[in-house]
């Protein structure tokens, strides 16, 4: 028995994997930049992604809101806390929090249902029938869903800020009783453009991620409904460590030096 | 030499890592003519009509389609070369998202970039065409019994005027009652465009109905060709074995394959 061959064959598939989703990414990126578009399904996706994961979005960011300001002013009261409180709210939520938690809870919502979709369509030769009717399965399913990620997820993130900050506002008011306007006018002073704009590339970099891992799962399905199970659950949990991996990444790329 | 040939396969070879699927499979199909393909499940005669299609592409040998060899042309060049085909899928592979209408206009529509009115009347022509009253045109695919679906299957097959069909078991999972009428549809259709058509099957009710020209893959090979009118006397014994449906005989059914 052999020890190797089960490490060298580990090996082998993950090279093989990584080059299949490699090309995968660069055919869909290939394809977003050559006609025929179909702005229909670009349209329809983004309604679905922006739109209807609005209130998944809104309540994370709003409880995440209300818990850091609830902790940190705990953490640090002693220290003069009412101004800390709103920087750090702000400064968590524009980060961090507001892109990673929104891109995990579309990867849930909008990423496996990408997966399933896409799966079934493989396994009942849908996708095939599109081939043959002379359409081409990337620019008709596949551009169409990781354009409207990588535009809506910004959007969501953007309005999950406000809201976000919002929570720690009803916190911070109702419950600690600092005043608001000193709040709002902390929170204003201290926001820089960097937390905004590092918060909305990390969103676009995510929404493709979840869009690519769905749609690349779910085209590359197999064996029918058990395949298209499995597919879902690899575009979740892929995608999930993929966007934790590029959050620090970017963060190492937009705020060391 | 290529007189009037609208496909054409030599030597063609296609292997799945070690399984060979063909092994060397050489085929003619004139204009015109109906050319039935039989052999048990796991023969490769869906493998052989996927490799016409450009769905999958040989390891070695020639495919020409009018004349015209298509292994290794571009995404581009084997779109227009499928936009002169049509296929009847074995689950009908009917888009869940589209409506009826939509469905058999999807060619017309992406395809050939038709307005949707215009494509809306011709498909209701064909759906008409294939015994389906205008009142199914707006419900969707889950709303309707297996052999309707095959009966829309067939006509957004036929919607964009083919020249060149293919139908992957079109009767089965069908009563035989109902399997005659797609067969008479099969038939007409296929006659009224003048088209040339390949057909893959294992029902023999089938074969007598539609074939002009029968040929029988058997282990990656065509082990047997000829007029459908000789079907009877070949005195071929794996031929023989197959129409008569007999167990014992020298085709040994690879219970794993």
């Amino acid at each position: 028995m052999n020890v190797f061959a089960p490490v060298g064959r580990v090996f082998l598939n993950f090279l093989r994997s990584t080059g299949k989703l490699a090309l995968f990414t660069l055919n869909t990126v290939s394809h977003c930049v050559r006609p025929p578009f179909y702005f229909r399904s670009l349209f329809s996706q983004m309604i679905e992604i922006g739109f209807y994961s609005l209130p998944v979005v809104a309540l994370t960011t709003m409880f995440s809101g209300m818990v850091i300001a609830l902790q940190s002013y705990s953490g640090l009261s002693g220290f003069s806390s009412e101004g800390v409180v709103a920087s750090v709210v702000e400064l968590t939520i524009t980060r961090e929090l507001g892109p990673v938690l929104a891109a995990l809870m579309v990867a849930g919502r909008v990423g496996a249902a990408m997966a399933a979709e896409l799966g079934t369509m493989r396994v009942t030769e849908q996708i095939d029938a599109l081939t043959t009717l002379s359409t081409n399965p990337f620019k008709y399913l596949i551009v169409p869903r990781v354009l409207a990620g990588t535009l809506m997820l910004p959007v969501l993130v953007l309005i999950g800020d406000v809201i976000g900050i919002y929570g720690g506002y009803l916190i911070c008011y109702y419950k600690l009783d600092f005043n608001a306007v000193n709040f709002l006018r902390n929170t204003w002073d201290f926001m820089k453009a960097v937390d905004i704009v590092s918060g909305l590339t990390k969103a676009a970099v995510f929404g493709f991620i979840v869009t690519l891992l769905g749609c690349y799962n779910g085209y590359h399905s197999k064996g029918g409904a058990e395949g298209v199970g499995k597919a879902t659950t690899n575009a979740v949990v892929s995608a999930s460590i993929l966007i934790l991996i590029c959050n620090y990444m970017l963060t190492e790329l937009f705020f060391t030096k | 030499m290529g007189e009037e040939l609208k496909v054409q396969m030599t030597d063609v070879h296609k292997a799945f890592g070690k399984k060979v699927v063909l092994d060397g499979v050489d085929l003619q199909v004139k204009k015109g003519e109906s050319l039935v393909i039989i052999g048990g499940s796991g023969t490769g005669k869906s493998v052989t009509i996927k490799c016409i299609q450009g769905l999958l592409i040989p390891e070695s040998g020639s495919i020409k389609v009018d004349g015209r060899e298509i292994i290794g042309l571009s995404e581009k060049e084997m779109e227009e070369v499928n936009s002169k085909t049509g296929m009847l899928f074995q689950g009908a592979a009917l888009f869940d998202s589209l409506n009826i209408w939509e469905n058999v206009a999807f060619g017309l529509m992406e395809g050939k970039k038709m307005k949707r009115a215009e494509a809306k009347e011709i498909a209701i022509e064909k759906l008409r065409q294939v015994g389906l009253s205008p009142d199914v045109a707006p419900l969707y695919p889950d709303e309707l019994s297996g052999g309707m679906k095959k009966r829309v299957g067939l006509a957004r097959a036929i919607a964009t005027n083919p020249e060149l069909i293919f139908f992957d078991e079109p009767t089965t999972g069908l009563d035989p009652i109902m399997s005659d009428v797609i067969n008479d549809l099969i038939r007409s259709c296929v006659s009224d465009l003048g088209a040339t058509s390949i057909t893959i099957t294992h029902d023999m009710s089938s074969v007598r109905k539609i074939a002009d020209k029968v040929a029988m893959l058997y282990k990656g090979k065509i082990i047997w060709y000829g007029a459908a009118a000789d079907i009877d006397r070949t005195g071929n014994p794996y031929v023989e074995q197959f129409i008569n449906g007999r167990a014992d005989g020298p085709i040994r059914m690879e219970v794993r394959g």
